[in-house]
């Protein structure tokens, strides 16, 4: 098992113990609030067996405190604590739980540290093990990496064992049996004599008894759940237009809200005139807030119509107005030779004569889920209460505590089913903005949704970004790659603007996939450079991989067909490491690769691991009289356990496409300091006339668990390019390519 | 102004220009139909007047001339439309916001061509955004749905 058998099993289990003996069912003699906060609200009778598992009048309560974007994070959270709990998923109820320490989330070291995911080695685990303690001191509540599996595969499946064991204990001291008599069985403890007890009818008495922490979890032959096809959690709601989301929330005397900020980004406000909007029906107040003006309405539609009736001169933005100058930037920063990292230096690029050069850029491009950013949030005295959907809890609970004066443990952040993200919800000014206008309203609940231009305006979208390459090619392969990279930094963006921290070394996103990719290329090296900032930037499904997938595999293709090699053959000859050339075959396997193709038909195959998967696609294209026409993708991805067959297979075809729509057809792009793109008609990803046929298979040929929301986005676009290059002798060199060619 | 929705007669004081999807939402207190893009460009807040599927954001309830059925008319988590059962059964939700608005375009577009071609539910279906990529899934559902309709 590798790391989980050594320091990361070690580390998990003194974080067990520690969150296992704040578990305490009863409240009374082993409450610990800050270890598990399910005990401040607990109700007599009611146990909160971990701070996963609560039971009490209204059933068992699984607690999944991984947001859910979408991605099925609360449904595959959940089977993972069902599973050894012995409960079905049509049994129980999830909640994302409160923000709290107890909800640290540990797989984010493993891109925190500089080992390549590859390297399960004792000193790349032993640090992956420091950072992990750091995180789970930091009490780090974050959905985000592609991390929730990782994070919860063994750490869920204990709590619910836990939870088991202890109920179990309790039947046994109460119908005077021994422990080993017991069994549990849907939600039931059942006595020798067939008996079943209902774990509700147990809390009481468990919530009194010392927990059982001593568990060995069920080897994956005895599962019932985890890696066959589930029903999700949320799929009925979601399929009859039921399931609630923030956008949606209703309470008595809740006013709409809307607002108008500096569409040049962080500029200021330098003055505006609201007399008309204030005459507007429906209008109750105009209140100013940071960088810009809000309106609060008894009705979305009038705060929307009133906020865009509002006269305002704004400021300049804090960085260049026009996108040629964000280009030039890059350019500038890429001559001036002041790198920011260089985490690959193999052989020695420079001695090698490199005849083949390319310069390939990147757009800025949007998140835009598609439900707009909102929040409610209601201002008191004594608490404030907020409703999003967010991924962040425990930093927005932070961020609201100082903007209202109110102290953080009286600020209650309850997190909502969210319709999207793609890294969205990282970003929590929507609520600081809410929150500033609910403090003008006190008492009131305020909710804040942000119009789509609005919130396409104001988002913190993926960094533009440029790639110079050379590289040089020997006797039919690929002997040398030199890859710079120059991109504002994410981490500077995020943490330093927002929230007000520094960032100690180099930004990892900047060079993400680009030094760690699994090939024994002789000469191979990878720099990074930090642009002076420039539009706002921040986390964006699969962050620098999503860019830097484009620019290694591209280039990387570049050079096997100077080589006049095969390119899947030249990378399995190039690839060290086993479960990635697994993924490599696989995915070969699947398309037929090398057979013959029919008229007007191209193929192109791209790689990436990232997020800790190895990830590769092939994608079909027929380049026709009216253009180019995606007809087929084949997708293979390594995970170690795929937890969920049915959903695992969604996401990665939602990633494909969102990895082929963007690169055919979305970017961001400034002029007079302002996004030129405001709304889906001219941001609009993949629609489904242009949605090839998708086939995907998940490989389990390692021990180490990884996740899937982000790795299957980076590869899709390379491949496409190298499709486009093989039907018109022309390679893509920018995103969007539905600038230079034609698709249909 | 009277207005029908999902078989209930409601009396909304409201501007004339006030587009019907936000009549629906926050003033007849129905959550199904969704903002978007309040542009028509990606089909979330779709509902049926009459049974023909309109994009209510850009339509000003003054204009409204029939019966409006919303994603919770047209069937509920224990009497689903074939429509519906067919998502479940497909599992196409990922986030779900704009499954409300891909469904209430789909029994539209079944309600018009019983067995539609792939050209046929691409051509319906194209202006119905999901930013989560459920497409494959959406397709394979509507033929589903195809089925059980025509079987019924």
């Amino acid at each position: 098992m590798g790391r989980v058998a050594t320091i990361a099993r070690r580390t998990f289990m003194v974080g067990s113990v520690a969150i296992l003996g704040g578990v305490a069912f009863g409240y009374y003699k082993y409450k610990q609030p800050a270890e598990n906060p399910l005990l401040d609200d607990l109700a007599d009778g009611a146990a909160a067996l971990t701070p996963y598992v609560l039971i009490n009048a209204d059933g068992i309560t699984l607690i999944t405190p991984r947001a859910d974007m979408g991605q099925g994070s609360y449904s595959v959270q959940a089977a993972l604590i069902a599973e050894e709990l012995d409960v079905d998923l049509n049994q129980i109820k999830v909640d994302p739980g409160p923000p709290s320490k107890a909800y640290y989330n540990t797989a984010l070291a493993n891109d925190a540290v500089p080992f390549p995911s590859t390297n399960q080695s004792a000193a790349a685990n032993t640090m992956r093990g420091t950072v992990d303690l750091v995180m789970k001191l930091m009490g780090v509540q974050l959905t985000g990496g592609s991390t929730t599996v990782p994070d919860g595969y063994e750490k869920l499946r204990v709590a619910g064992a836990v939870a088991r064991e202890t109920l179990k204990a309790a039947a046994a001291e109460q119908a005077g049996l021994t422990i080993t008599q017991l069994k549990t069985e849907r939600g039931a403890v059942v006595l020798p004599d067939g008996k079943r007890i209902p774990y509700q009818a147990l809390a009481a008495k468990a919530a009194e008894i010392k927990p059982v922490t001593d568990v060995v979890l069920r080897p994956s032959t005895q599962w019932r759940l985890v890696g066959k096809p589930m029903q999700r959690v949320d799929m009925v709601a979601k399929s009859t237009g039921t399931q609630s989301y923030g956008i949606d929330m209703r309470m008595d005397g809740l006013v709409h809200a809307a607002v108008r900020l500096n569409p040049r980004k962080g500029g200021d406000v330098i003055s505006f005139d609201a007399s008309t909007a204030e005459a507007m029906r429906g209008v109750q107040k105009v209140i100013p807030v940071t960088g810009g003006v809000g309106v609060i309405a008894d009705n979305t539609w009038r705060a929307f119509q009133a906020v865009d009736a509002i006269e305002v001169e704004w400021g300049d933005a804090p960085y260049p107005a026009e996108q040629d100058q964000h280009w030039q930037v890059l350019a500038d920063t890429l001559d001036s030779g002041d790198q920011d990292a260089r985490p690959r230096d193999d052989g020695d690029v420079d001695s090698m004569p490199m005849t083949i050069k390319a310069e390939y850029h990147a757009p800025y491009v949007a998140h835009a889920p598609l439900e707009p950013l909102n929040a409610t949030v209601r201002v008191t005295s004594a608490r404030v209460d907020v409703w999003t959907g967010n991924q962040i809890p425990r930093m927005t609970q932070a961020n609201v505590a100082k903007i209202t004066g109110v102290p953080v443990d009286n600020v209650h952040v309850h997190i909502l089913m969210m319709g999207g993200s793609f890294g969205h919800r990282l970003e929590d000014e929507v609520v600081k903005r809410c929150a500033e206008m609910a403090m003008a309203l006190p008492g009131t609940p305020v909710k804040l949704t942000y119009k789509r231009e609005e919130d396409t305006a104001q988002d913190f979208t993926r960094p533009v970004a440029m790639m110079r390459a050379q590289g040089a090619v020997e006797a039919g392969h690929v002997t040398s790659m030199d890859i710079r990279v120059a991109s504002p930094s994410i981490l500077d963006s995020q943490m330093g603007e927002r929230q007000g921290m520094g960032l100690p070394g180099p930004d990892a996103t900047i060079t993400q996939a680009l030094w760690d990719q699994p090939y024994a290329i002789p000469h191979y090296r990878v720099t990074g450079y930090r642009s002076p900032k420039l539009g706002p930037v921040s986390s964006w499904r699969s962050v620098g991989a999503s860019q830097n997938g484009f620019f290694h595999e591209n280039f990387l293709n570049a050079l096997i067909h100077e080589a006049g090699a095969d390119p899947v053959e030249e990378r399995l000859r190039l690839m060290t490491d086993e479960p990635s050339r697994k993924t490599l075959e696989a995915v070969a396997e699947m398309s037929g690769w090398g057979g013959a193709l029919g008229a007007n038909k191209a193929r192109g195959v791209a790689f990436c691991l990232s997020f800790g998967t190895p990830c590769a696609q092939i994608i079909e294209i027929t380049n026709g009289e009216h253009g180019i026409k995606l007809d087929k993708v084949w997708v293979a991805a390594e995970v170690g356990r795929v937890i969920d067959p049915v959903n695992f297979e969604n996401l990665v075809q939602g990633g494909v496409i969102w990895g082929l729509g963007h690169a055919i057809n979305s970017q961001i792009t400034y002029s007079d300091g302002m996004a030129e793109q405001d709304n889906f008609y001219d941001f609009e990803g993949l629609r489904i006339y242009q949605t090839p046929e998708i086939l995907v298979r998940g490989l389990e040929n390692r021990d180490h668990v990884t996740g899937v929301g982000e790795p299957p986005v980076p590869p899709a676009a390379p491949a496409l390019a190298e499709a486009i290059f093989q039907a018109t002798g022309t390679r893509p060199t920018e995103m969007p390519f539905a600038n230079s060619f034609t698709f249909v | 102004m009277k207005l029908t929705v999902n078989g209930t007669v409601h009396d909304v004081d409201v501007e004339e220009d006030m587009p019907l999807l936000w009549v629906l939402r926050d003033e007849v207190g129905l959550n199904g139909p969704k903002y978007g893009c309040g542009v028509a460009a990606c089909g979330a807040c779709t509902v049926h007047i009459d049974g023909v599927a309109v994009r209510s954001c850009q339509t000003p309830v003054s204009d409204v001339d029939g019966a409006v059925t919303t994603i919770e008319g047209l069937g509920n988590p224990s009497e689903m439309h074939a429509v519906q059962a067919a998502w479940l059964e497909h599992q196409v939700a990922q986030c779900g916001y704009c499954q409300g608005g891909q469904m209430m375009q789909a029994a539209d577009l079944l309600a018009n061509i019983p067995t539609p071609t792939d050209a046929d539910i691409d051509d319906a279906m194209s202006g119905n955004l999901c930013r989560c990529g459920t497409y494959p899934r959406i397709r394979a559902a509507v033929k589903t749905a195809s089925k059980t309709l025509r079987e019924a």
